[in-house]
């Protein structure tokens, strides 16, 4: 009775599940390094060379930009209209973080046209990203309302209600991380069943599906959570004066 | 009673099924936004990237109850928890 075994009567081969490249030991536990670190390393490596080359081009930047210097002050012109138009007088000093996060979850989710699987359809890294998000919202809420205000908004309107509130705070990264990671996955699956039970009619038409699911969902997906995270540090930084 | 795999299978597969109807929700819910986004560009065409962008966080945000059922159709079928 192995992994789906209702799609593989036909002796189809279907994968899109997570496999073990090498096991090691640490503290008495075996662990694998699997597929999603080695796609996650690769990613990072693209980004890596490219901030390598964008700072070596930026080092000499003429006053008429041209070739890979016009491609690098797009990208940062566009997050940095998207951060403003966001999160305003805020905006600053969230900057960085989420214009990293913008690019390397654009970049994992795309890199299942290259043959990779998503590192994002792992729920590993995708829990991993909300509960950064999560530390963040916390963090800026105590720094601006204070311990007192962070309290009060827990007790709010009554303190029976703090569990309620507690649930609502803890959904955030669920939700955020759940929503990306199971846009990511179908997409996945649907191309592993497409590719798996229509291999002889697999050609070129899959290119289209290829974009729906890879480009169109993915930087929508990007998008959704990036946005999502900007609304609700943005929501917390607001003081009342 | 002692029920063979086949039998659990055959179950997850039906729960699989009817876990996915959560879709129908999703579907209305995306739909009225569209639909309230195109009222809303042909009222005021000039701020029609503001209404697309507003849109498309909200349907995403509405397509998060279909991608949960769409998960526990996928745990049921995949990962087979039930079968023992």
């Amino acid at each position: 009775m192995g992994a789906g075994i209702l799609l593989t009567g036909g002796g189809a081969d279907i994968d899109f599940m997570i496999k073990g490249v090498f096991p090691y030991q640490l503290f008495g536990q075996t662990l694998w390094i699997t597929t999603t670190h080695i796609c996650l390393v690769i990613v990072m490596l693209v980004i890596i060379v490219f901030s390598i080359l964008a700072k070596r081009v930026m080092k000499k930047a003429a006053e008429v930009p041209s070739g890979f210097q016009n491609v690098v002050e797009m990208v940062v012109e566009m997050l940095d209209r998207m951060i403003n138009s966001a999160m305003g007088k805020h905006a600053p000093k969230f900057r960085n973080y989420i214009g990293t996060l913008f690019i390397f979850i654009l970049l994992s989710n795309i890199s299942g046209l290259f043959g990779l699987r998503p590192p994002t359809a792992d729920y590993g890294v995708t829990l991993a990203l909300g509960l950064i998000t999560f530390v963040m919202i916390n963090f800026n809420e105590i720094k601006h309302q204070k311990m007192s205000g962070y309290f009060k908004a827990l007790l709010d309107p009554w303190p029976i209600w703090m569990p309620i509130n507690l649930i609502s705070k803890v959904a955030i990264p669920m939700s955020l991380s759940l929503r990306l990671f199971a846009n990511i996955l179908s997409g996945a699956v649907m191309m592993a069943l497409v590719y798996g039970m229509l291999s002889q009619v697999a050609l070129i038409w899959p290119a289209a599906l290829h974009v729906y699911f890879d480009l169109f969902s993915g930087s929508i997906q990007t998008y959704v959570f990036c946005m999502l995270t900007m609304t609700y540090i943005a929501s917390v930084c607001e003081t009342e004066s | 009673m002692e029920f063979n795999e086949n039998f659990i299978l055959g179950c997850s597969a039906i729960g699989a099924g009817i876990a996915v109807i959560s879709g129908i929700g999703t579907g209305i819910g995306q739909g009225n936004a569209a639909g309230m986004a195109a009222q809303a560009v042909s009222r005021n065409p000039s701020i029609k990237s503001d209404i697309t962008s507003t849109m498309l966080l909200g349907q995403a945000v509405a397509e998060t109850t279909g991608l949960y059922g769409l998960l526990v159709a996928m745990f049921l079928m995949f990962v087979q928890p039930l079968v023992p």
